[in-house]
C-alpha cells in the first residue's frame, strides 16, 4: 500500500529527516492560512498515489497567500489519473543547489534490501542508471543485523560525494534504511533530495510503499497516520464492483474466490488460481475477447463463496456469459466449483446453459464435476484441451 | 536421478494438524512419501494418519533422520518455524504459507544461508520428484498426481504452484514427462530462484531440457538469462510468461504478491526480450512448450 | 432448498444420543445440528457437502447422503 506524500513525510520527521516546512489543507482556505503562516514563496502539491502530478498541473507555485488559496483551489478540482487528491500540500519553497536520489527497497536476486543512491536526483533513476551508470550504486545490506551508518556511507560515497555534503547526506540515508526496515516498507524514497543554496540539505519530496501483508504488524504507525483498515491504496481506487469482490472473499474464510479487478468489456470470467488466472487473463485478450473482470480463485472455496462471486460477476451490466477455466487443480476441487458456479447463475435468474460458455476445471475430483454439469447442460472440457484452446472456444461463443 | 529429493527422504511437516495439513499428510503418505514425523506446539503424543506429533522440532531430530521440513503453519508463525527447523539442522525446507512479509522472508533466507539450508517457496506448492517421492501438496490426490506428473526428462520450475501442474501435465501428454518440478513461490523474496536451482538440474543426468513459467515482476527472470550467458548450460530452457496485459498497467497488484510492475524491468516485454537474448525459447501458449522442447532436444 | 445434495436422517438415529452427538462434529462442514432432542440436516449447508463420508462411518445406512444431481444416487 502506498502512503500520500504528506504520511510518507511525516513518518520521515519521526526519524529526524530534516524537511522544508509544510501543512497538510484539505481546502483553499486552509492552504491560505499555510502559506500566510509560512510567509514566503510557496510550493502546492496534490496529494494522489498516482505519478505524472507534474505533467498533470498538480504542482503549482504561489507567492503569496491569496494565489495560493487559487491555486489549492484548481488542485482540489483536478483529477489525475482518475484520482482525487485527497488534499494539497503547502510547503515553503527553497532554492535548490543540487538534487540527489536515495532509495531503499528489496532486491529479489540478493534477496536483502538495497540503497539505490544517485547524485542526479529529480529525474527518472531508469534513466540515469542506463545512461549515468558511474552516477548511480547499488549497496545491499542485511534484514537481520542492527542497520549500520558506514553501508549508508558507502552507497553515498559510491558516486563520488565528498567533503561537506557526505556526513549529512550519510545521516539522511541511514535513517531512510531504518524506516524501511522498521515499517516493512517495500519502498522508501526521497527524491528529491537536495542541497540548499545554503548548504544545508533537506528531503524535498518522499515516496512510500508499505507491504499489504505488514499491515496488522503496523497497527501502530497506521493509526498514527489516520489510515483506516477498508483504504486499500491500490494504484488506483477500487471501483463499487471491486468492493463487493473483496467482500465476497472476505464473508467466508473457506478458500479464496474474489481479487476482482473491474475491466470494461462484457466477458464475465470466473478464473483462477493465480497464475492460471494470468494465463486465462491473457489468453482470452488473444483470442479477441473483452473481460468484464479479473478474478482468483484457488484453496478449495466453499459452493457459497464460488457461487456469491459468480452472482457478482453476473451482476456487471452487459454481462450475458461467463467462462469458468482454471488451470489443473491440487487442491481447489471442480466438483465444488461446479456446484458454485450452477448455483451462481440459478441465484442469479439464469440458464447455467445458456450462461456458462466453458467449464474447464481438470483435476481433482472432476468425475463428479462432469456429472453435475451434464444435468445441466453446462459444455465442460478436459485436460486435453488447452487453456488457450478453452479461451478461444469461450470467445467464439460470446456472440450467440 | 531427480534433484532435492529422492525416494528415501524423509520429511517433517510443521503445522501437521491444521485442516489442509492433515489432507496433505495422508497425499504425501499415499504417493510413497516418507512423512516420519510432525510438530504442532501442545499437541505433543497425538499422532496425524499415524504419523507422530510433537511440540518442537528437535523432540524429531534427536531420534530420527530428517531431510526435510515442510512448513504449513499460519503466516505470522511461518518464519519462527523455519528458523526452528534450521537450527536443528534440516538442510531443505519447503515453505507452503502465504503472505509472510517479506523481511521476514529475507532474515529466514540470510539464516538458512548461513547454516547451508535450501529454502524452497515460500508461497508454493513444494517438489515432485515422479514415481519417487514428494514434499508439498503439488498434484493433490494420488491419483490425480499420477496422471499430471509421469517420470521424464523435463524439469520445471514455476512461480506459480497451479502453473507447475498445467504445465507438468501438458509435458506429461506430450510424453516428455518430469524429471523433478519445483514450485519455487509467488513471493518477491523466495528461498530458491530459476538461476540457484539450475545448476542441480544441470548436474542430473535425467534431466535433457528445462520449462519455466513466469510472470511480471522481479529480476529471476533477468537473473536466469544472465545465468544461460554465463554457464554455457547444457540444457534447453522454454519459458511460458502469463501477465502481459499487465505492462499497461503499471502499480497494480495482480495473482501474487511478487507481482507487480513497478519499472520497465518489470515488464513482461523487458523480460521476454532479455531472456530470448539469452537463447531461451518463449512459448505463446502452454501447448507449444512439449514442441519447442523437443525440437531443441533434438 | 438444497440443489446437489440432501441428506435422509433415519428414525432409528432419533434414539441414539451418543450417534446424535457424534454426527454433529464429525461433518466438516456442519449438515447436522440439534434443534432440540431431534437431529436434524441445516438446509444451507447441503450443498457444501464434501462426500467424506464420515457420518456414512459414523452411521452407517442410518444416514445416507443423496447426489440429486447423479440420478439421486446414494453416496456409498
Amino acid at each position: 500500500m502506498r502512503l500520500y506524500e504528506f504520511e510518507a513525510k511525516q513518518v520521515l520527521a519521526k526519524q529526524g529527516v530534516p524537511l522544508p516546512k509544510r501543512t497538510f489543507a484539505k481546502t483553499p482556505e486552509e492552504a491560505e492560512a499555510a502559506a500566510a503562516a509560512i510567509a514566503g514563496p510557496v510550493v502546492l502539491k496534490s496529494q494522489v498515489l498516482s505519478g505524472g502530478r507534474m505533467k498533470a498541473g498538480g504542482v503549482l507555485f504561489a507567492d503569496d497567500p491569496q494565489t495560493a488559496k487559487t491555486h489549492a483551489a484548481t488542485i482540489l478540482a483536478l483529477e489525475i489519473n482518475g484520482q482525487q487528491p485527497a488534499g494539497v500540500l503547502v510547503e515553503e519553497r527553497r532554492n535548490i543547489a543540487q538534487e540527489y536520489f536515495a532509495a531503499v527497497t528489496w532486491d529479489g536476486r540478493a534477496k536483502r534490501p538495497v540503497i539505490i543512491f544517485s547524485d542526479m536526483g529529480g529525474i527518472d533513476i531508469e534513466e540515469v542508471a542506463e545512461t549515468h551508470p558511474d552516477h548511480i550504486s547499488r549497496t545491499t545490506f542485511s534484514p537481520s543485523r542492527p542497520f549500520s551508518d558506514y553501508t549508508a556511507k558507502v552507497a553515498v560515497a559510491s558516486v563520488g560525494v565528498t567533503g561537506n555534503e557526505l556526513a549529512p547526506l550519510t545521516r539522511i540515508v541511514a535513517a531512510l534504511a531504518r524506516t524501511f526496515l522498521q515499517y516493512d516498507l517495500t519502498l522508501a524514497e526521497i527524491n528529491p533530495l537536495v542541497k540548499l543554496d545554503d548548504g544545508s540539505i533537506m528531503a524535498l519530496d518522499s515516496h512510500m510503499d508499505m507491504e499489504d501483508e505488514a499491515r496488522g504488524a503496523q497497527r501502530t504507525l497506521l493509526t498514527e497516520l489516520a489510515i483506516p483498515d477498508s483504504d486499500t491504496r491500490q494504484a488506483r481506487p477500487p471501483t463499487q464492483f471491486e468492493i463487493d469482490g473483496a467482500l465476497v472473499d472476505s464473508a467466508d474464510t473457506r478458500g479464496v474466490a474474489g481479487r476482482v479487478v473491474e475491466f470494461d468489456g462484457d466477458m464475465g470470467l470466473v478464473i483462477g488460481a493465480g497464475g492460471g488466472s494470468l494465463t486465462l487473463f491473457d489468453a482470452v485478450r488473444g483470442a479477441g475477447g473483452k473481460p468484464a473482470n479479473y478474478c482468483e480463485i484457488g484453496g478449495n472455496p466453499s459452493v457459497n463463496k464460488a457461487a456469491n462471486l459468480t452472482k457478482l460477476v453476473l451482476s456487471k451490466p452487459g454481462v450475458q456469459k461467463i467462462a469458468v477455466m482454471m488451470n489443473v487443480v491440487s487442491n481447489t476441487r471442480a466438483d465444488m466449483m461446479a456446484r458454485g458456479v450452477i448455483k451462481g447463475c440459478l441465484d442469479a435468474g439464469r440458464v447455467p446453459a445458456d450462461t456458462i460458455a466453458i467449464f474447464r476445471i481438470p483435476g481433482s475430483w472432476e468425475e463428479e464435476a462432469v456429472k453435475i454439469l451434464q444435468q445441466y447442460g453446462v459444455e465442460y472440457v478436459d485436460r486435453t484441451v488447452s487453456m488457450h484452446e478453452a479461451a478461444g472456444r469461450a470467445v467464439a461463443k460470446m456472440g450467440n | 536421478m531427480s534433484i532435492l529429493i529422492d525416494k528415501n527422504s524423509t520429511y517433517i511437516i510443521q503445522g501437521i494438524t491444521g485442516r489442509e495439513a492433515v489432507t496433505m499428510t495422508r497425499e504425501l503418505l499415499d504417493y510413497g512419501a516418507k512423512v516420519v514425523g510432525g510438530v504442532t506446539p501442545g499437541r505433543k503424543g497425538r499422532d496425524v494418519h499415524g504419523v507422530p506429533v510433537e511440540d518442537t522440532v528437535r523432540a524429531l531430530t534427536d531420534r530420527m533422520r530428517v531431510d526435510g521440513a515442510i512448513v504449513v503453519v499460519p503466516p505470522a508463525f511461518a518464519a519462527d518455524a523455519i528458523l526452528e527447523a534450521v537450527e536443528a539442522g534440516i538442510k531443505l525446507i519447503v515453505v507452503v504459507t502465504e503472505r509472510i512479509p517479506r523481511k521476514q522472508v529475507a532474515q529466514a533466507v540470510e539464516y538458512a544461508q548461513q547454516e547451508g539450508a535450501r529454502i524452497i517457496g515460500p508461497n508454493c506448492l513444494g517438489i515432485i520428484a515422479p514415481g519417487k517421492s514428494r514434499m508439498g501438496g503439488i498434484g493433490g490426490a494420488p491419483e490425480a498426481t499420477r496422471r499430471a506428473f509421469v517420470p521424464g526428462s523435463i524439469g520445471v520450475m514455476s512461480r506459480s504452484g497451479g502453473m507447475t501442474v498445467e504445465i507438468s501435465n501438458a509435458l506429461s501428454q506430450a510424453g516428455l514427462g518430469i524429471s523433478t518440478a519445483v514450485s519455487i513461490g509467488g513471493d518477491a523474496i523466495i528461498g530458491s530462484t530459476y538461476a540457484e536451482l539450475m545448476p542441480l538440474f544441470e548436474a542430473d543426468p535425467d534431466t535433457k531440457g528445462i520449462a519455466i513459467y513466469s510472470e511480471p515482476g522481479g529480476r529471476m527472470e533477468a537473473e536466469l538469462a544472465d545465468y544461460m550467458q554465463q554457464s554455457k548450460s547444457r540444457l534447453p530452457v522454454v519459458a511460458f510468461m502469463a501477465g502481459r496485459f499487465m505492462d499497461a498497467m503499471p502499480g497494480m497488484r495482480f495473482g501474487h504478491a511478487g507481482t507487480i510492475v513497478e519499472g520497465r524491468a518489470d515488464t513482461t516485454a523487458d523480460k521476454i526480450a532479455r531472456m530470448e537474448a539469452a537463447g531461451i525459447n518463449v512459448a505463446e501458449r502452454i501447448e507449444e512448450i512439449p514442441a519447442l522442447l523437443k525440437q531443441r532436444i533434438g | 432448498m438444497s440443489l446437489f445434495i440432501t441428506v435422509e436422517i433415519a428414525d432409528a438415529v432419533q434414539s441414539d444420543e451418543a450417534l446424535k452427538k457424534q454426527l454433529v462434529e464429525v461433518c466438516p462442514v456442519d449438515i447436522f445440528a440439534l434443534d432440540g432432542p431431534r437431529l436434524t440436516a441445516v438446509e444451507n449447508n447441503l450443498d457444501e457437502c464434501t462426500l467424506c463420508r464420515l457420518c456414512l462411518d459414523a452411521a452407517g445406512d442410518k444416514v445416507a447422503v443423496i447426489k440429486l444431481y447423479d440420478g439421486n444416487a446414494r453416496l456409498e
